[in-house]
């Protein structure tokens, strides 16, 4: 060690091309865009605001009734999608790990095929399906005698959030199931059988041996599912449109945020504003992160197989 | 022998029951729209649910879409903008990858982590300034503004991908390389680039469908008709033929197909990738 190395030049050159494109289009705009929210636009004019623009949109009735809006429907949206998507996908992942089950290739290939379809498909087949004028989900209802169940979903401002959310699980199911089966099926033989010589097979099996190893994929489930959802904005947008109708019942930050920025209708763009909603919504993901990467991931006791 | 206590008829029974029923669920969307997409009008309307029959057969709604939306132009973009961000979030992710695998600087845990940021935080978020950039360099509305945020976007996971994967590749073999007199240039692309391709591959396929679906930046930096991709081109289609139920239908069913073939193609890659620990 006592001999200088020479400058090793190769582990810039490997390095430089990432780091310049991710510093420039996406380190730098992160940046910049948290600064914009503290400057205005006053007559052609760039003021700085300090926490001005924060203060209008959490206390100036004309903005704080959207956003509160969008943060609440935002974190219903969240709520649903934790609730329903993560239990199923545990569910479906377990069964698909059971030993020597047939199919399980193909039923895997099919489950996850909504996750790769585009926003564009999933919103209109939505739209398409629930439509009073079509008359699937009505005739399917009817098939088994729930036709009064049926309201126009989509259209009502009390159920059109939920539904929302309940076909974004639909689509994005795949994503929990192949994360928790692979965590399944990295379960070592040896600790099912000295399980399995204990006599604890079956559904006790799984609550008291699998589901706590599995824990951290559950964790990392949930954190993308956080950061996915405070985020969305394209099945909203695709199935309510930019206003997020009926009424902005399903307006979320996404909705907002590009309403906002860049302007709807009338509604003339606020790059300041926008700027402000997106480093709300930065704050929100990087809490969202750090309360998962200091407060839970380091709680989870991680086993050595 | 040993697994004769996991398994019994009833349960295995149950659970094909269950697992059925919920691909019945995640695939009868798509069935609906592709059966109805080759159905008359009447027959679309009439009988949503029936498979089309000679009667009923009708493909009305991929001529209207043929002839009226650029859908050509539209793949043709979204085929350049995917496959040329694809090969940059290869290049770079692996060379950045093998720099800090391979070798012990100053600041590779700092660097590692610097570029591991961008998993977690969104780039939605600087998009108001991405926008801004863009309008600077005069790259709005062409497709090398698209290519430069996804190639951005793609980076972080891909250099977290193969530094795990080149940290398992032999250093004997790199080393006797290296004393055949490799430069470490050649070493990288001859040696541990083929032995990671498998790896490569899996963070294509990962890297692949969120770009091939965005549909928030072709909005919002290339919304321009020449430059639109499939699916803003589908999206700004479709709110125009809103009632044209056979053209948006065909449109929804030409969206489908690309996508799920590619996927078939490539789902054994994909699942293999996340099961052996790509993603953990």
């Amino acid at each position: 060690m006592a001999e200088r190395r020479p400058v090793r030049w190769h582990i810039g050159v490997f390095l430089a091309p990432a780091v310049a494109v991710y510093t420039a289009v996406m380190i730098f705009p992160l940046f910049a865009t948290l600064d914009l929210s503290l400057y205005r636009v006053v007559d052609k004019a760039t003021h700085f605001v300090g926490l001005g623009n924060f203060a209008t949109l959490f206390g100036d009735p004309h903005w704080s009734e959207h956003f509160w809006n969008a943060l609440k429907n935002n974190t219903w949206f969240f709520l649903i999608n934790m609730a329903v998507q993560n239990p199923i996908g545990i569910g479906l992942a377990a069964l698909l790990s059971s030993p020597r089950l047939r199919f399980a290739a193909a039923y895997r290939t099919a489950i996850f095929v909504p996750t790769i379809l585009s926003f564009v498909i999933v919103g209109f087949v939505w739209k398409l399906i629930l439509s009073p004028l079509w008359g699937i989900a009505p005739d399917l209802l009817k098939a088994v005698g729930l036709r009064h169940f049926f309201a126009p979903w989509l259209g009502d401002p009390h159920y059109a959030l939920t539904t929302i959310a309940l076909i974004s699980v639909w689509q994005f199911i795949g994503i929990p199931m192949m994360l928790i089966y692979a965590a399944l099926l990295s379960i070592p033989d040896e600790v099912i059988e000295a399980a399995e010589m204990d006599g604890i097979t079956g559904i006790s099996q799984f609550w008291k041996i699998k589901l706590p190893l599995i824990l951290p994929s559950i964790g990392i489930v949930s954190i993308l599912t956080f950061v996915g959802n405070f985020n969305a904005f394209d099945l909203i947008y695709v199935a309510q449109g930019a206003l997020a109708g009926p009424d902005y019942s399903t307006d979320i930050l996404g909705t907002f945020l590009y309403r906002t920025f860049f302007g709807f209708q009338l509604q003339l763009g606020d790059p300041n504003m926008g700027a402000t909603i997106a480093t709300v919504m930065f704050a929100i993901i990087l809490a969202g992160v750090c309360l998962y990467l200091f407060g839970i991931q380091r709680r989870l006791r991680r086993y050595q197989f | 022998m040993a697994n004769r206590a996991r398994t019994s008829l009833p349960r295995t029974l149950a659970a094909h029951a269950i697992l059925l029923a919920y691909t019945a669920i995640a695939l009868f969307p798509v069935f609906v729209i592709v059966i109805n997409a080759m159905k008359s009008r009447r027959a679309i309307f009439a009988h949503p649910l029936q498979l089309p029959g000679p009667k009923s057969f009708d493909l009305i709604g991929f001529q209207t879409v043929l002839s009226q939306g650029n859908f050509p132009l539209y793949f043709w973009n979204s085929l350049i903008v995917t496959v040329v961000s694809l090969a940059f979030i290869l290049l770079f992710g692996a060379m950045a990858a093998f720099a800090l695998s391979e070798y012990r600087f100053k600041g590779n845990l700092l660097m590692g982590l610097y570029l591991a940021l961008g998993i977690m935080i969104p780039i939605r978020l600087g998009t108001v300034a991405i926008l801004q950039l863009m309008v600077a360099t005069g790259l709005v509305n062409t497709l090398f503004a698209l290519i430069l945020v996804y190639t951005a976007q793609g980076i972080p996971l891909a250099v977290f991908i193969l530094s795990e994967f080149m940290k398992t590749v032999s250093a004997d073999l790199k080393n006797a390389g290296r004393i055949d007199g490799l430069s470490e240039y050649r070493i990288f692309f001859r040696l541990v680039v083929p032995l990671v391709r498998p790896a490569m591959a899996t963070v294509a396929v990962f890297s692949m469908i969120p770009i091939w679906n965005d549909l928030w930046f072709p909005l919002i930096l290339a919304p321009a008709e020449r430059v639109k991709t499939v699916t803003l081109g589908a999206q700004v289609f479709l709110g125009q033929f809103v009632t044209d139920w056979n053209a948006v239908l065909a449109s929804l069913s030409l969206a489908i197909v690309p996508v799920l073939v590619l996927y078939l193609v490539f789902s054994r890659q994909l699942i293999r990738g996340i099961t052996s620990g790509a993603v953990k």
